[in-house]
């Protein structure tokens, strides 16, 4: 089922606390959205508003145009996902996922097909009739999954559901659950703090901080034109570099003057100060300054090098003192680029991948 | 550990070195049982077996089984029925009273659960004695119950509440709920709140998501409370014996006259081990009706 959902001022104080402030989100019909933000940022406590287990100060949800926030939560047509599964501990796996069809009093043959269809859909079929403690995590997930998606809920929540397995899984749970949504396009809440999980599985991302939305945009545009220095920190590794901002509009950096995007712009409508985010992947290094008048040069002195498997680390100090980051790919072809620590070098960065950024959070 | 290493370098003298160091290692655990063990042996084993000997000797010594077939009176077997109504009753009862305080308690946070707490576990600090003479005071005739209702309107006659059934069934309640509440308690509280959201995500009312899920998953702690409840309450006898006024007659108190009325040490246990067995038979059945082997990892 597709339907849209509409967040509207939704604010929620705990005490003085505030833990959601005045969020507006519009999720398009089919849409898969992940609320990606530190821990205690808000996200898993817009998730439970969602869910009606969070009743909020005020603002208002429509799914479909009809308000959400005055239905009760076993009314609302959501699947959950969580993240230690809450799988019945009493029922078996069939059990688990056939509980929601027997509250809505199905006819058994109807709840065997249905339960069965889910179960394959999340390629567990055969563990039809196990007991959910004799399950893997990575199966427990998929019952937990199974049964969040086998009535066909309006909604999708899914609250750090993947979390709790380990890497490899996890990275396959993530290309799996994103098939599942090709096929189903149920509108889909996705929470994580994990920023490489987010850009995998979105079709958009809403970065939270504070209890406010950052920005909410496409994997590629979170990553490449992030808005605020909290969004470039947190999503991907980012070293920044003061910016002097001129009175005629351009920019500089240690006092050379700064070749900027053709979007350029910062994403604030007048910011304090603001920043130039460099990510390690975007830079090069060079023996001299860029040939092009498309790319920013930076001089600086080699300081280390770090090997990490699939790619090396180039730590270079500029003389302000700070350090600086660029990633180099372990390759025959880059062998002599690696510089020894004390050479200095320039580091080069094409101007589209000169992001500047708000200092506000 | 520098013993092992050396060991382990030598080559094949390694496995048995560690085989043995196993072995003492599981030996020297086994040791701390060995005084619970002598205190079991000494003030249960050994007493109860005696008992069951002494059971099958008749009047003049030899072996018998008159002390059994004495039961058959219909003093015993009413006395026999009384027990098991009134554990029966206070049982339910105890249910009924213990389980909304124990899931109250389990939904309370953790400080506010300490200091509930506190009041149920109050009355363990206070003598039996002690708590069955005030109940003696509040639900006799003149008593407070009484005057009250009088004086309310509510009965024209006070009414009897002490000195028979009711009486003691309400002063055993009130010794035994704490033996409801904490298992439960204890049971609840191991049920992560997500079960129950994650209930009512599928579409459960709270009361669906009560009885589909919290209830199957709280068992344990009710099958451990009505166990201790229902034996405790088989061998009650002071609460009886003060409150009952002398109408009330349980199992208890038919053991007690045998030996301190009439010495007939044998009658006396014909009836312990009668209760004993009753009691072990209770228990087997218990564990069918509420499947707790089933929860607990038989799943």
């Amino acid at each position: 089922m597709k339907v849209p959902v509409s967040i509207r001022g939704l604010s929620k104080k705990f005490g003085s606390f505030e833990a959601l402030r005045d969020i507006n989100l519009d999720i398009a019909p089919g849409e898969f959205v992940t609320l990606l933000g530190p821990s205690g940022s808000g996200k898993t406590t817009l998730l439970q508003v969602l869910a009606g287990f969070v009743t909020p100060t005020s603002g208002s949800i429509l799914v479909a145009g009809e308000e959400l926030l005055t239905r009760p939560p076993h009314q609302r047509e959501i699947g959950l996902v969580f993240q230690n599964y809450a799988l019945f501990p009493h029922m078996n796996v069939f059990e688990n996922v056939a509980y929601p069809l027997k509250l809505r009093r199905l006819a058994r043959s109807e709840i065997e097909t249905k339960v069965r269809g889910a179960l394959d859909m999340v390629r567990l079929s055969q563990f039809i009739d196990r007991s959910v403690d004799k399950l893997s995590g990575g199966q427990k997930q998929r019952v937990a999954l199974a049964r969040a998606i086998v009535f066909e809920p309006r909604i999708l929540l899914m609250d750090e559901s993947l979390s709790a397995l380990d890497k490899k899984l996890r990275e396959q749970m993530q290309i799996e659950l994103r098939h599942l949504h090709e096929r189903l396009h149920t509108t889909t809440v996705f929470v994580t703090h994990d920023q490489r999980e987010a850009l995998t599985m979105s079709d958009r991302i809403a970065v939270i901080n504070n209890g406010a939305l950052i920005q909410f945009d496409t994997p590629r545009a979170i990553y490449e034109r992030p808005r605020t220095r909290f969004v470039a920190d947190f999503v991907g590794e980012t070293t920044f570099l003061p910016v002097e901002l001129r009175a005629g509009g351009g920019a500089s950096v240690f006092g050379t003057p700064l070749l900027l995007p053709d979007h350029a712009g910062v994403g604030g409508a007048s910011p304090h100060e603001s920043w130039l985010a460099l990510r390690p992947e975007k830079l090069a290094i060079g023996p001299v300054a860029g040939p092009e008048a498309e790319v920013n040069s930076f001089s600086a002195v080699a300081r280390e090098t770090i090997f990490q498997g699939d790619s090396l680390l180039v730590i270079a100090g500029f003389p302000d003192g700070q350090n600086i980051a660029v990633r180099l790919v372990p390759q025959e072809a880059n062998r002599g680029l690696v510089p020894t620590p004390g050479q200095p070098i320039h580091i080069n960065v094409h101007r589209n991948d000169s992001i500047l950024v708000s200092g506000d959070v | 550990m520098i013993g092992a290493i050396a060991a382990a370098s030598s080559g094949s003298a390694d496995t048995s070195y560690f085989a043995r160091a196993e072995r003492r290692e599981a030996w020297s655990f086994a040791l701390l049982a060995v005084p619970g063990l002598v205190v079991i042996g000494l003030l249960l084993i050994v007493p109860v077996g005696w008992l069951f000997v002494l059971s099958f000797i008749g009047k003049d010594g030899g072996v018998s089984l008159e002390n059994y077939a004495r039961l058959a009176q219909p003093v015993y077997v009413i006395t026999f029925v009384t027990t098991f109504q009134i554990a029966g009753i206070v049982t339910v009862g105890s249910i009924l009273l213990g389980y909304p305080v124990a899931y109250l308690l389990s939904q309370l946070s953790p400080r506010a659960a300490a200091i509930c707490m506190i009041f149920v576990i109050l009355p363990f600090w206070t003598s039996v004695l002690v708590r069955t003479y005030a109940w003696l005071v509040l639900l006799q005739r003149r008593g407070l119950i009484n005057s009250w209702l009088v004086g309310l309107g509510i009965i024209n006659e006070p009414i009897p509440l002490v000195n028979n059934f009711i009486g003691t069934t309400i002063g055993m309640l009130h010794v035994l709920l704490p033996f409801m509440i904490l298992p439960l308690y204890s049971s609840m509280k191991t049920i992560d709140t997500d079960y129950l959201k994650a209930a009512s995500s599928c579409g459960a009312s709270p009361m669906r998501a009560f009885w589909d899920v919290f209830f199957p998953l709280s068992r344990p702690g009710l099958f451990a409370g009505t166990v201790l409840v229902f034996i405790l309450s088989l061998g009650f006898y002071l609460t009886p014996a003060l409150l009952g006024g002398g109408r009330v007659s349980m199992w208890s108190m038919q053991i007690a006259t045998n030996v301190s009325t009439y010495s007939n040490w044998g009658a006396a246990s014909a009836l312990g081990v009668l209760l004993l067995v009753v009691t072990i038979a209770i228990l087997a059945a218990l564990n069918k009706v509420f499947r707790v082997d089933k929860l607990y990892g038989g799943r």
